[in-house]
């Protein structure tokens, strides 16, 4: 029996809006999972309805052992973290940390003790009889994680803590979080729209779209074998390079060949590819200029990120990106080829991966 | 530069006892996007709001397309601002909220040409379908657009984005980043950009100013600010992950750090500085070649490549690796910096 186990959750609005449309997840004690998905996905109603904010329309939330479907927030033992900190102002930082366990009737020394422990665990010292208007984007974050850890719940729940920080903070926080949560093994479950801090900060990923689970796996493996094209666009920045076109069976081996290309234009896939309609997917790092490369194209962008530069070509079959050490200029023809191994095959009508079905 | 659509001297701005500018100087191309990076407080939104003359400045200068601009109303100065919090009229139809500015009064076009003009924004970022609905019934990154698209239909003399893309998905930013730029070219109009997102900074701008306590740290290409940044804080504001910064002193004719680890040879041009801050980007850490050892604490994944932080002589250093790259946490390496590409501060 894992430690958090989600059966077949739904929520219906009484419009009739379907938010989450089944979803189905076990998690481990002290593991970090994230729900990444686009707005609109379900992730926060899911995890609303882990917190207790929502009540699920369908389904079973199991936390420890013990059904809290269908009980109060305050009897589920979560931590809620929210984007917006949701600090109360009128309060110092440390009577923040200290009121959810004034709330639950800790006696006073201990409250002190507890406080003063994970001020300093999250680097609140010297700052605690300071208001919240006091205090800089980040540190106003801390104050809100510092009162969620004060209570070691059973859980973290965590919505987006990041979302309203400058970039460089996030990067700072990201690594803080999980710092902590590896330092604490809280298990947490963390609510992000941005596939960056999802890999990082991931035990596992669940990718979610529509209000349902498209993929539940590492970061490796999601960004390595994404189950669908959902999941290949979405993670990944930029995400994966499609190509529409046709799998054939040329003497016992699949190729690729691009919609209103020469049959020479064939590119070898895996053997799992199904012969028909289908997409080509292959992340900007796999491809590369190669004189003898069969795709050829126009550089029409070369976006530059400090450490790289993603050369965007506009060739036949649609747009390229590259991830390219140096620049390209614009304007300039390049011909480009694909590492075979890197190739995704998806099905043009499901969506799903080649990959993914043979391991099915 | 040859032709200034705006110039901007000595530029101050106080509220109270606060000093939100102190002291800009700026000019921006007729045909160029300028990123103004920096981080929250540090004067970015004041900036815009002078130069849209929603402020007074306290001193200093602005003047648009060679005319001193600080007479100018709002409107006379006729600039298009698109905030972060896309401030459309929720009740409305996103068609009677692109034609607004149209209909102003002083500044209505024929009906033909508004029906024109709206036809070409929608389509340019592909809100047609979306004309008929009311504002409040769309998702953010569907505002954002009719934000944008609202602003462009006036075919303004200069566009002012204040952190457009910051309130979206980040898939979404991804996205509408790129067709920014593209409408930007395609309209040939100058934009000044705000943001305090690094990579935003570096693929959009044609040129990037740092701002920090309202002053400018650093103006140039994204080129010049990531491979030559004037001091230790411009350098921490670009590039993911983070410069390596290391207290470092000649000795032997070596720039050696503390703990004694000997990094790159010393600079002829540097020659009177004996205590530096040495800046090295992590692409330009191999984890191989080096004469001292180190070892792996982390390798974290992020797709394209990894991040290995590496203990080395008492310091933490992030090397970007390839993708594939074998090493693992607790392998011994010999790191090598490359000297080619090591930034120096003086601090003597």
């Amino acid at each position: 029996m894992s430690f958090l186990s989600i059966r077949g959750l739904e929520k219906t609005y009484p419009d009739g809006t379907r938010a989450v449309k089944g979803f189905d997840l076990d998690v481990e004690q002290g593991e970090f999972i994230v729900l990444l998905g686009p707005s609109g996905c379900g992730k926060t109603t899911t995890l609303r309805m882990v917190a207790g904010l929502e009540i699920a329309t369908r389904g079973q939330i199991l936390l420890g052992g013990t059904d809290v479907t269908r009980l109060r927030p305050s009897a589920r033992d979560v931590g809620f973290v929210f984007q917006f900190y949701a600090l109360y102002p009128h309060l110092t930082v440390r009577e923040n940390i200290a009121f959810p366990l004034k709330s639950t009737g800790v006696p006073r020394p201990e409250i002190a003790t507890r406080v003063a422990a994970v001020s300093e665990r999250v680097g609140l010292r010297g700052i605690e009889n300071r208001y919240p208007s006091q205090l800089s984007g980040g540190d106003r974050q801390r104050v809100a994680l510092a009162r969620a850890m004060v209570r070691r719940p059973q859980i973290y729940l965590m919505d987006e803590p990041l979302g309203t920080l400058d970039a460089d903070r996030r990067l700072e926080m990201c690594e803080f979080i999980r710092a902590q949560q590896l330092d604490l093994g809280v298990t947490t479950l963390y609510v992000t729209h941005d596939q960056e801090e999802a890999m990082s900060l991931a035990d596992r990923i669940v990718v979610m779209s529509d209000g349902e689970i498209r993929q539940v796996g590492s970061p490796a493996d999601v960004y390595e074998n994404p189950r669908d094209r959902f999941v290949a666009n979405f993670v990944g920045s930029p995400g994966m390079n499609f190509i529409e076109g046709l799998v054939e069976q040329r003497g016992g081996r699949s190729v690729f060949v691009p919609s209103g290309a020469a049959p020479k234009v064939a590119m070898q896939v895996p053997e799992t590819s199904v012969a028909g309609a289908a997409t080509l997917g292959v992340r900007p790092e796999y491809v590369r200029t190669d004189d003898a490369g069969l795709l050829e194209g126009e550089v029409v962008l070369d976006e530059y990120l400090g450490s790289h530069h993603y050369a965007h070509v506009k060739t036949p079959y649609g747009r390229v990106v590259m991830r390219a050490h140096a620049s390209h200029a614009v304007g300039s023809m390049v011909k480009l080829s694909f590492d075979p191994s890197s190739l995704h095959v998806f099905d043009r009508g499901t969506g799903k991966n080649s990959r993914s079905l043979a391991h099915a | 530069m040859p032709e200034a659509y705006l110039a901007i001297e000595s530029l101050t701005k106080r509220f109270g006892k606060v000093q939100a500018l102190g002291g800009i100087d700026l000019a921006l191309g007729k045909d160029e996007l300028l990123v103004v990076l920096g981080p929250t407080g540090a004067g970015k939104t004041t900036l815009l709001r002078t130069i849209a003359g929603l402020e007074e400045p306290t001193s200093g200068t602005i003047r648009m397309n060679g005319a001193d601009a600080l007479p100018l109303s709002p409107a006379e100065r006729d600039v298009a601002l698109v905030f972060q919090n896309f401030s459309l009229y929720p009740d409305w139809s996103v068609k009677k909220n692109m034609e607004f500015p149209l209909r102003a009064p002083g500044r209505r076009l024929p009906e033909p040409e508004i029906k024109e003009r709206i036809a070409w924004a929608a389509g340019l970022l592909k809100i047609d379908h979306l004309l008929e609905r009311r504002a409040s019934r769309l998702s953010s990154g569907e505002m954002q657009r009719v934000a944008i698209g609202r602003a462009i239909v006036r075919r303004p003399r200069l566009f002012l984005m204040d952190e457009p893309l910051t309130n979206l998905d980040a898939k979404l930013r991804e996205a509408l980043r790129l067709e920014l730029v593209h409408l930007r070219r395609k309209l040939a109009t100058p934009m000044i950009y705000v943001t305090h997102d690094q990579a935003e900074a570096l693929s959009m701008g044609d040129r990037v100013v740092v701002l920090a306590e309202g002053r400018v740290l650093q103006a140039g290409t994204p080129e010049e600010i990531y491979r030559k940044p004037v001091s230790p804080a411009v350098a921490r504001q670009v590039g993911q992950p983070r410069i390596n910064l290391l207290s470092v002193e000649k000795r032997n004719g070596m720039y050696t750090t503390r703990g004694g680890l000997p990094l790159v040879a010393a600079r002829q041009e540097l020659n009177g500085a004996t205590r530096l801050i040495l800046g090295v980007r992590p692409e330009d850490v191999s984890l191989e070649g080096g004469q001292h050892e180190a070892s792996i604490e982390l390798v974290e994944d992020m797709g394209p490549a990894k991040v290995a932080v590496v203990s080395w002589g008492g310091e933490r250093v992030h090397a970007l690796l390839d993708k594939h790259a074998p090493q693992r946490p607790k392998d011994r390496v010999y790191p090598r910096v490359n000297p080619e590409r090591v930034v120096l501060w003086p601090t003597d």
